[in-house]
């Protein structure tokens, strides 16, 4: 909502500048978004009057007025405009006037002609859009008074950017009250009589559409000349508050509009049949609004018709068959009340949003209508003229509103601001906001709540009311005191960030990517999973919620080579959205931790060491993370476990699925080379993706007694199927060793010259204690052998 | 004696010209051992009277001594020496860098995120989540912004279905936690919110961290207490905090809450467009609606909730100067948090 400052102190006028007014304001809930002033810089223009005006000797298009309006008298001025005439008045910019943009009017020569000084435009004012001619000024405008005084130009634009609850607010009136509460000074508006009526015409109104329209006030206006024009005043405010003018009778009903914030809407008479209807809209049913969009009705849009044909979208716009036009001569008034919730959402689902339609889904008072077309009667008749019908009122009074009666306890407002206000100030601000005090009692009071404020419904409405106006910054600051109880915490439970330093530490920097991908990518990492779409996506990029991280993690890739990062290391954590069947409420949304590594093992140094990561890099860092949880070491019966596994976004030979017992948790693996190549990354890149809940529970630590016996280590070196996972064999021996086992580590794996193609050569250290006694050789050379015997029984393992 | 003296004075010599270890011991095996010239000598005592050889011996034991002590001090030097030697050759640049991975760095939404935690942790806050794809009933219905609300033309949501969508807030998070426990309670909810929204200001995908407090006795003082405390303790400075009515469906009253411009200091400038202030959070008392949707009798207990914009806490904090850098996730802009 924009308004005139000037506009406003008609109503208003504390002593505050407009800059203070917009800070109160502001401070008191109606946020203000800009002061600005009404006109462009400029002085030295009056208002001249062109009292002759001769073509140019030498100019086709110049001609050569004789102007009034200097004060040492007339002046000859050269100008260009094809609407200069005789008689008409008009902004002159006299010699040494300064226009908008720093613009100094000199002395000149135009063809040969003296010219002493400017005939002005709107648009070389900064004071309106018509640049077609020089602007004429009403006739009654003072010849020589300086233009600024003579419009009032030392006014400005206040524009505030109101909440939804305070629709009151939508017009001078509301502003004007909250101005006086806050200041405590007097509010009084232009005097609003009835206009007595001079014909007896009026329309029938039938309200067929129950609670969406409980009112209406009608009113028909016969014989208006409307090709009055719009007082220059009222162009202004109207222009001042961001409306242009149109033609009379729309400018009033705007004006009352942003005056009262009462819509109104003005049918030509003559181009209705029957009487008024208010109804909801049958199927099939279209309307040509005043915009020239033709729209076909939704079932439900509430109408005004009438015995024939929809007029107009009730609350949102006029049609434009039935509007006022330039050959109008009767007109019927409307003033009514649509219900919020008749009205709230329709303007969207056509795509519009209009002053009327703002105000009425917000609230507009429902005891303002009669008021609002007498006002309009008033303002028109002094412009178009006209000879006004009776104020026809149409009120299903059972559907209106209930009045609501709202009780405030003293206690409350002391225990829920923290302040104690003194009686008389708490009943002074409710006042003076509207609301009736209609019974008072030992605990408090009950007020009546005011029919402009359809945000105030319960006690802590009135708090609110009491601390805005009261100034929030006057509220103490106090420190909440609550019992030191100490809140249970499980031990066993990983924290996030530890994972999260986990990474860090290993060179991954943190990466958030979006929660929304491309099909496309969606498609080309996971072609199976159906992803949960986005009905109204911002663009395709962003269309699909993840079904993995990984995605996010190689475009974030890409974006960094494409800016010469060669090494890069990122990880992410958050949610990916699995659809587990076919509805919405089955989805799983999983918190996951993602990496991605790729280029040289470690960052450039003069250590050297240019080799590119690979798979056993990565799987180091999934390592890492898993070690939270104190499953690692030897018969953990939940541990984690790794296999050969396949994904489609994964090399089929590189490529781990992750297992916590039965539960698969996560996957690691080299990217699939052709991903790769779709992907345009020259060398390979690694990822991992893991479950977070999976990660989420550790073991708690559990002691066992050190050996003081020492240990021994026997180092095995075994020729083994090539196929046989390193897994396995680590399985079985540690099962074939017994319980002196304490450690087993392969230490070398070779394959090539000296080995059979298909066979590989595994190196193995095996350390062996017992707990309470020294190991002698027997028992240790029995366990080794059991080792070895097993392994080539199995996998037919043969000692090198 | 001539010879002793001339004798001592020639090993001594030799042991100060010895320029090795082994040179060393081999003075000491010429004069000293067995077979050595000052060793011989004492042989050749027999040669002396009685009265004389005590005399004598001790002169030349004295001069072995003297030797001897000589060669000690030597080795001793030598060996120093040698030790410098090898430390001079051992010795290396100690200025080139260290070897092995580089330390990553957090990025400055979660980082900003879990400060803000920490702060409020320690007050005895716990941390809650929740869904992202939420139904309209927790992000919306229960939070006293029911269908056709002009509210809801404030959140510019993404739907997946008619009743479902991404949440636009952190809020549904209260309203799950009220519904499953009891009051008091103080909770602290990060997150990621989407807003149908795409320019130099806004991103589809953003983070809010929203806190709850509900128990006997909260107040509004209590609130601006809270809000205003953790405004200083985020910026590390006792910077000016104001609180401005506003509308929020699901607090009543409610406030905006502004800082006095962090770049300028309150003179007005590009960053807070000249009005020396800048929002940084809404709030306010828990509606009863809200209240009343998740059982919690509002005649009993009151609360307050707050939220705030992370990307927005973290671009004041850093001076960072455009939004679409939190997800770009350029290495050179990540490394430098």
């Amino acid at each position: 909502m924009k308004f005139s400052n000037s506009w406003l102190r008609d109503w208003v006028n504390p002593q505050l500048t407009a800059q203070e007014l917009a800070d109160q304001i502001t401070m008191a809930g109606l946020e203000v978004d800009g002061v600005e002033k009404v006109a462009g810089e400029f002085s030295g223009v009056v208002v001249g009057e062109i009292l002759a005006c001769e073509q140019h000797p030498d100019a086709d298009k110049l001609r050569v007025c004789t102007v009034a309006g200097h004060p040492d008298g007339e002046m000859q001025v050269v100008c260009g405009a094809p609407n200069a005439r005789a008689g008409i008045k008009i902004p002159f910019a006299l010699v040494g006037a300064k226009l908008p943009g720093d613009f100094k009017i000199k002395k000149a020569k135009l063809r040969g002609v003296e010219s002493f000084g400017m005939l002005c435009a709107q648009t070389e004012l900064e004071l309106g859009e018509d640049s077609d001619g020089i602007w004429e000024l009403p006739e009654a405008a003072p010849t020589g008074q300086d233009l600024r005084e003579y419009l009032q130009l030392d006014d400005e634009t206040i524009e505030v950017d109101l909440t939804p609850n305070r629709s009151d607010c939508l017009g001078i009136a509301g502003i004007a009250r909250d101005v006086g509460v806050l200041n405590r000074c007097a509010v009084c508006g232009p005097e609003i009589t009835p206009v007595a009526q001079q014909i007896d015409d009026s329309l029938p109104v039938s309200l067929m559409a129950e609670e969406a329209c409980p009112r209406y006030v009608g009113r028909v206006i016969r014989n208006i000349d409307i090709k009055a024009t719009t007082p220059l005043w009222m162009q202004e405010r109207l222009r001042r508050s961001g409306l242009r003018s149109i033609d009379p009778v729309v400018d009033v009903t705007n004006y009352v509009l942003l005056e009262l914030g009462q819509p109104m809407h003005a049918f030509d008479l003559n181009k209705l049949s029957g009487g008024i209807k208010v109804r909801l809209a049958e199927k099939g049913e279209e309307l040509t609004l005043l915009d020239g969009q033709e729209v076909k009705l939704q079932e439900g849009t509430l109408l005004i018709t009438d015995d024939e044909k929809p007029l107009a979208m009730a609350g949102i716009m006029g049609g434009l068959d039935s509007s006022v036009t330039d050959s109008t001569r009767d007109i019927f008034l409307e003033s009514a009340f649509f219900s919020p919730l008749a009205i709230a959402g329709k303007a969207r689902s056509y795509g519009l949003h209009t002053d009327s339609s703002h105000r009425f889904e917000r609230g507009v008072d429902y005891r303002l209508q009669e008021k609002a077309v007498e006002r309009a009667t008033q303002l028109l008749l002094d412009i178009v003229g006209g000879e006004p019908g009776p104020v026809h009122l149409r009120e299903l009074s059972e559907l209106m509103p209930a009045e609501r009666h709202i009780s405030l306890r003293r206690a409350r407002v002391e225990q829920g601001l923290g302040v104690a206000l003194g009686d008389d100030e708490i009943v002074d601000i409710l006042t003076r906001l509207g609301l009736e005090k209609i019974e008072q009692n030992a605990d408090g009071w009950t007020f009546l709540v005011p029919s402009f404020r359809f945000d105030i419904a319960i006690e802590a409405d009135l708090l609110e009311e009491l601390a805005r106006v009261y100034g929030y910054n006057r509220i103490p600051s106090e420190s909440f005191t609550a019992a030191l109880d100490i809140v249970p915490q499980e031990e066993s439970e990983i924290a996030q960030s530890a994972l999260e330093q986990t990474l860090l530490a290993r060179g991954y920097n943190e990466a958030i990517t979006f929660s929304f991908i491309d099909s496309d990518s969606a498609a080309l990492f996971d072609p199976k999973a159906e992803p949960v779409a986005l009905q109204n996506p911002i663009s395709a990029e962003l269309a699909v919620m993840r079904t993995s991280l990984i995605p996010g993690l190689c475009k974030s890739l890409q974006y960094n080579l494409n800016r010469q990062q060669n090494r890069v290391r990122l990880f992410e954590t958050g949610l990916r959205f699995v659809p587990n069947g076919n509805s919405v409420a089955d989805l799983k949304q999983e918190p996951m931790v993602a990496g991605l590594v790729y280029g040289s093992r470690f960052a450039e140094n003069w250590t050297g060491g240019k080799d590119l990561v690979d798979f056993y890099d990565i799987k180091a860092d999934v390592e890492a993370l898993l070690a939270h949880c104190g499953l690692e070491g030897l018969g953990a019966e939940e541990g984690f476990r790794f296999e050969a596994g396949e994904h489609p976004a994964l090399h089929p030979g590189q490529c781990a699925r992750i297992y916590r017992g039965e539960r698969e948790v996560g996957v690691v693996g080299a990217l699939h080379p052709q991903l790769q190549k779709k992907l345009d990354l020259p060398k390979a890149a690694f990822v991992f993706e893991l479950s977070l809940e999976a990660l989420g529970q550790a073991r708690l630590p559990a002691f066992r007694p050190l050996s003081r016996f020492p240990e021994v280590r026997r180092d095995l070196a075994l020729l083994i199927d090539a196929d046989v996972p390193a897994a396995s064999m680590v399985e079985t021996a540690i099962e074939a060793a017994g319980e002196t086992l304490t450690d087993l580590k392969i230490f070398d794996v070779y394959q090539g010259k000296g080995i059979d193609f298909n066979r590989k050569s595994v190196a193995m250290g095996l350390t062996f204690q017992h707990p309470s006694r020294t190991l002698n050789d027997d028992e240790i050379n029995a366990a080794v052998d059991s080792v070895v015997g097993k392994l080539e029984q199995k996998y037919n393992a043969s000692l090198r | 004696m001539q010879d002793l003296q001339s004798l001592t004075d020639q090993a001594l010599e030799q042991v100060e010209q010895a320029d090795g270890l082994a040179a060393l011991d081999q003075v000491r095996v010429d004069y000293l051992g067995k077979k050595g010239q000052l060793t011989a000598l004492l042989k050749g005592l027999g040669k002396l009277s009685a009265e004389e050889r005590p005399a004598a011996g001790a002169k030349i034991n004295e001069a072995k001594q003297q030797v001897q002590e000589k060669i000690n001090a030597r080795r001793n030097e030598l060996e120093q020496a040698a030790i410098n030697a090898k430390l001079a050759e051992e010795t290396i640049d100690v200025t080139l860098p260290g070897r092995g991975e580089e330390q990553g760095n957090a990025h400055p939404v979660t980082r900003t995120m879990r400060r803000i935690e920490e702060l409020f942790v320690r007050l005895g806050f716990s941390v809650e989540e929740g869904p992202e794809i939420e139904d309209d009933y927790h992000n919306f219905e229960a939070l006293n912004i029911p269908a056709h609300h002009p509210a809801r033309a404030m959140h510019d949501t993404f739907y997946i279905d008619p009743s479902t969508v991404l949440r636009t807030h952190t809020s549904p998070v209260q309203i799950r936690t009220m519904e499953k426990a009891a009051p008091p309670i103080r909770i602290i909810c990060p997150g990621r919110v989407y807003r149908c929204d795409s320019d130099v200001t806004h991103s589809p995908m953003f983070h809010q961290v929203e806190g709850l407090v509900v128990d006997k006795g909260v107040s509004f003082a209590h609130l601006k207490g809270c809000v205003d405390q953790f405004l200083k303790a985020f910026f590390e400075a006792d910077v000016p905090v104001r609180f401005r009515p506003s509308y929020f469906p699901f607090t009543e009253p409610s406030a905006e809450v502004d800082i006095q411009c962090t770049a300028c200091g309150g003179e007005g400038c590009r960053v807070c467009s000249g009005t020396g202030w800048l929002e940084v959070m809404g709030c306010g008392m828990v509606h009863p609606n809200v209240f009343a949707s998740c059982n919690i009798d509002s005649e009993a207990y009151s609360g307050f909730a707050f939220g705030m914009g992370v990307e927005r806490l973290a671009m004041l904090r850093y001076g960072v100067n455009d939004l679409r850098l939190f997800f770009d996730n350029d290495l050179r802009f990540l490394k430098q948090f």
